[in-house]
């Protein structure tokens, strides 16, 4: 691993670097007529993914960044093979708006099918061109050529290396639409087991993170918040503070307040004396927490009906209806945000963990009153987000600063009770279905509403950076929009993948927010899983058909069936009638999106009837992410993703009152600890060797959610609808 | 100037007795293994050993570490040569953003410098200080495991092999 030392970070590499982001961003439109493959229909220009050093040297860009999901070596595995090289010689320089394409941001588990797919092809054409390169220069036919690590071979013996033929790689060649790719039979590295290039430094102590930067004359900042949303500070006497050691200066405009110090714990002490000076006033009246699910059912409403079939079908012999909820939820990075930027020469760098480093960029330039192009946002890796945190934040609070002491790098990092108060959370939602069974069990009518905010507050503009709320001069967020469909927002997933020819769904979008919020790891998705699938189950019960049978019933896509016969296969569904007392099995599918991956969930939990408590005692999961380029990182972000969910589905709750947001830290905002995790979980992927990358990151986020509340009402016979199943929700419900 | 044995190195610190020992090692020795997570001592991502004990360094003033060995994940191995736990992570792959991993290293070292053969219900209760917020837990679990194993047959039972340094 490179440590973060300034010439890593900023350093370039060989002569054939080129600054390809200041070229015409319409290249695209002169040169291919058609869409390109993945990422590269922004950025067509192959030297904006793939350069080669006269010394051989490859050094592959991609725009979406490391988040712990282990796209680094993913990304590396696809150049490696592509290009015929070993995956150890390949440098990969990620989310960088000096360097890099700009690929939005490394959300909605995209980053394969845009970025993977952009390498891929991209890594395919470089490879191609050398190859005819070396042909005509060893008077041969390309076909007849070979190539093994980084070497162009003849029949006879005669070899050029990569570095020899890069006077045919013009720095403007584009990419083109006739592709060959690789035959997947004859993978050596795709698909195989390739350990992560970060985890070595990682357990190591090497310095990983943006919170490790520590760049010459380096200073660290602390900002004082608000106690809630909306609060000014009335009154602040400062001048004992300004003499505490290390101080630098006390930046205040307007109720934004915050401390510049040498050291990082003279920051700390300076903001909590500054904290006790202030007196703050005012702020946004707090929703009723009791309330929430009236309350966000009862504001104004921008209806889309995303779904309306109609068919002629039996007649219905039976009718349920439910109602799902799902409190407010926390990203909960163990890492709070962080940032550090510099201001030189007119020109702000800043090192962030932001999802996405150019429309962070734009919205600072906002904030800044800076031009784009004086401002460079890298992708430093930070601890996991799973989605919009503080980040983005953090580095505008860094920005800001660095912008008051010119010349010094400025290193924030918010304190844990900051990042869990004023991170934008998920929001909270309500789900109502109403569906008919025929009298053989079939499903002839489904009737689906989901209700939810926004799932996207980031930085669209300067205003929907948190910092920019309490100068002087506050910047308006831009208005919240629904993401709309195929992909969707809190209606993400709101469509069932099952068959149903007689159905309507509505997307009840709430433009107004009663708490910050905004992306968080599978959107609605989350919620409109666990509605569905509980839904699926209490419709099984009422036909009197097993679950696993009633929804293979219902589903024709031929690999969302081999996934959730799998699940099925390797948990022993059929065997499963045996389990000990108080426990019970739960089966739950989806597919991401109805577009991305495809995820079943087999698991078996414990409730434990005196106390209510739930624990995840086992899960098989099975997924299809399409061609799987490394196997393990699959099982890692689904394995991880299930338990994360586990974690959310049992005990989380954003909690809050009129003083503001009181899940101020972990005691107050509990998540599973290791006495809860499960004993196994296992992961079976289901590799499609050629087929398109559908990501992998959000997959078992939703079924997980539901398999726990179809197991504990397997174990207990408690159906349970809203969120999270605490042991004091599955205490009262089973009534002791 | 306050005396810190760290990793068997004495370094002579000049800061506030009421530093946290998190901030002296970060910011004074240039080592970034033990994380800032909570200020708290509810997340132990900033876990350090000390005489033996896992301890919150973010809540441990450097005031009474006098003559105290302090022991980090810089001082398990190297990214050359890994300890025993940092190699069974590797193994194991068992780290998502890895944010907490160095916490969960030396929280872990704790157990099996006394425990030579944990049991599961051990190594849980062991690691429950700990929040890891990936999902990790089953292959940290694993990793554990296979290190404790790793540790026993290294013939000095229930002790690491040092890294010289």
């Amino acid at each position: 691993m490179n440590a973060l030392s300034r010439r890593g970070l900023l350093g370039t590499g060989g002569a054939l670097v080129v600054a390809f982001s200041t070229r015409p961003v319409f290249a695209q439109a002169e040169h291919a007529p058609t869409k390109l493959p993945g990422s590269l229909s922004v950025q067509p220009h192959l030297s904006g993914w793939v350069q080669v050093a006269p010394d051989g040297a490859v050094t592959v860009f991609t725009g979406k960044a490391e988040l712990g999901q282990g796209i680094r070596t993913a990304l590396i595995q696809i150049a490696a093979e592509q290009l015929y090289l070993a995956p150890g010689v390949i440098s990969l320089v990620t989310a960088d708006t000096g360097r890099t394409a700009d690929e939005g941001y490394t959300a909605g588990s995209h980053s394969m099918q845009d970025s993977g797919t952009a390498i891929m092809h991209a890594a395919a054409q470089v490879r191609a061109i050398l190859l005819q390169e070396a042909a005509s220069r060893l008077g041969v036919d390309a076909g007849a050529l070979s190539t093994t690590n980084g070497r162009v071979q003849a029949a006879d013996g005669r070899s050029l290396g990569y570095g020899e033929l890069v006077g045919s790689l013009s720095p403007d060649q584009v990419a083109s639409q006739t592709i060959a790719l690789k035959d997947p039979a004859t993978y050596t590295v795709m698909g195989k087991k390739m350990p992560r290039v970060d985890i070595p430094g990682k357990v190591t102590g090497a310095a990983a993170y943006v919170q490790d930067m520590r760049l010459p004359g380096m200073v660290h900042a602390r900002a004082v918040r608000p106690p809630r949303y909306g609060a000014t500070l009335a009154k602040l006497d400062s001048s004992k503070i300004e003499t505490m050691p290390g101080v630098i200066k006390i930046v205040r405009d307007g109720s934004y307040l915050a401390v510049i110090a040498e050291g990082e714990w003279q920051a700390i002490t300076a903001m909590r004396a500054l904290q006790d000076a202030a007196v703050w006033t005012g702020g946004q009246p707090m929703p009723d927490q009791a309330k929430i699910f009236e309350t966000i059912q009862s504001l104004p409403v921008q209806d889309s009906v995303i779904l309306d079939r109609k068919a002629e079908m039996a007649p219905a012999v039976h009718t349920l209806k439910a109602r799902y909820l799902r409190p407010y939820g926390m990203h909960g990075s163990i890492g709070p945000s962080c940032a550090v930027a510099q201001l030189q020469d007119g020109v702000m760098t800043v090192w962030t963990h932001t999802q996405g480093v150019y429309p962070d960029r734009a919205a600072l330039a906002e904030l800044l009153q800076m031009p784009p192009q004086a401002i460079r946002c890298i992708h430093t890796e930070g601890s996991g987000c799973y989605g919009h945190n503080g980040a983005d934040d953090a580095a505008a609070d860094a920005a800001l600063l660095a912008q008051a002491l010119p010349g010094r790098p400025v290193r924030v990092q918010w304190m844990r009770e900051q990042e869990n108060t004023w991170e934008p959370f998920t929001p909270a939602i309500v789900a109502e279905v109403q569906a008919s069974l025929s009298a053989d069990g079939t499903i002839v009518d489904w009737q689906y509403g989901v209700w939810s905010n926004t799932h996207n507050m980031r930085p669209g503009n300067g205003g929907r950076l948190m910092p920019s709320w309490a100068r002087a001069n506050p910047l308006k967020p831009s208005p919240p929009m629904p993401i709309p469909q195929p992909e969707g927002g809190g209606d993400r997933n709101g469509i069932p993948l099952y068959d149903l020819p007689t159905a309507h769904v509505v997307s009840h979008f709430v433009p107004d927010m009663p708490l910050r919020v905004s992306a968080m790891r599978g959107l609605g998705a989350y919620t409109n899983v666990f509605a569905i699938e509980s839904f699926m189950d209490e419709l099984a019960a009422a036909a009197g058909i097993d679950p696993v049978v009633f929804r293979l019933k219902h589903l024709t896509d031929a690999r969302a069936r081999d996934v959730v016969q799998r699940a099925a296969q390797e948990f022993g569904w059929d065997k499963a009638a045996s389990l000990p007392a108080g426990h019970g099995r739960g089966f739950a599918f989806a597919r991401y999106k109805n577009l991305g991956a495809y995820a079943a969930v087999a698991l078996e939990v414990a409730v434990e009837h005196e106390t209510g408590r739930v624990r995840v005692v086992r899960a098989q999961c099975a997924v299809d992410s399409g061609q799987a380029v490394s196997v393990d990182g699959i099982r890692n972000q689904i394995q991880g993703g299930l338990v994360q969910s586990s974690s959310w589905t049992l005990y989380e709750a954003v909690t809050y009152d009129a003083t503001g947001i009181t899940s101020r830290d972990w005691s107050s905002y509990p998540i599973l600890r290791f006495p809860a995790a499960p004993d196994s979980v296992e992961v079976h992927v289901i590799n499609r060797p050629g087929m398109p990358f559908l990501g992998t990151g959000e997959a078992t986020q939703g079924p997980t959610s539901a398999a726990i509340a179809n197991a504990v009402m397997d174990a207990a016979k408690v159906r349970i609808r809203e969120l999270p199943l605490s042991q004091e929700r599955v205490k009262a419900a089973i009534g002791v | 100037m306050i005396s810190l044995i760290v990793n068997g190195t004495t370094h002579q610190v000049d800061v506030d007795p009421a530093t946290p020992l998190l901030y002296v090692l970060r910011d004074t020795l240039g080592m970034h293994g033990a994380k800032y997570g909570c200020g708290l001592g509810q997340c132990g991502a900033c876990t350090v050993m000390l005489d033996k004990q896992a301890v919150f360094s973010c809540l441990t003033p450097v005031a009474v570490l006098e003559g105290r060995q302090i022991k980090t994940i810089e001082g398990l191995g190297t990214i050359e040569h890994p300890g025993p736990l940092q190699q069974a992570f590797i193994d194991e792959q068992a780290a998502q953003c890895g944010y907490c991993i160095a916490g969960m290293i030396m929280r872990a070292q704790a157990l099996l410098e006394r425990t030579s053969s944990p049991t599961e219900a051990q190594i849980r209760a062991q690691m429950q200080p700990n929040l890891c917020r990936c999902g990790t837990h089953i292959r940290i679990l694993a990793a554990i495991r296979l290190a404790a194993d790793t540790m026993r047959q290294a013939a000095i039972p229930g002790r690491v092999q040092e890294v010289s340094r």
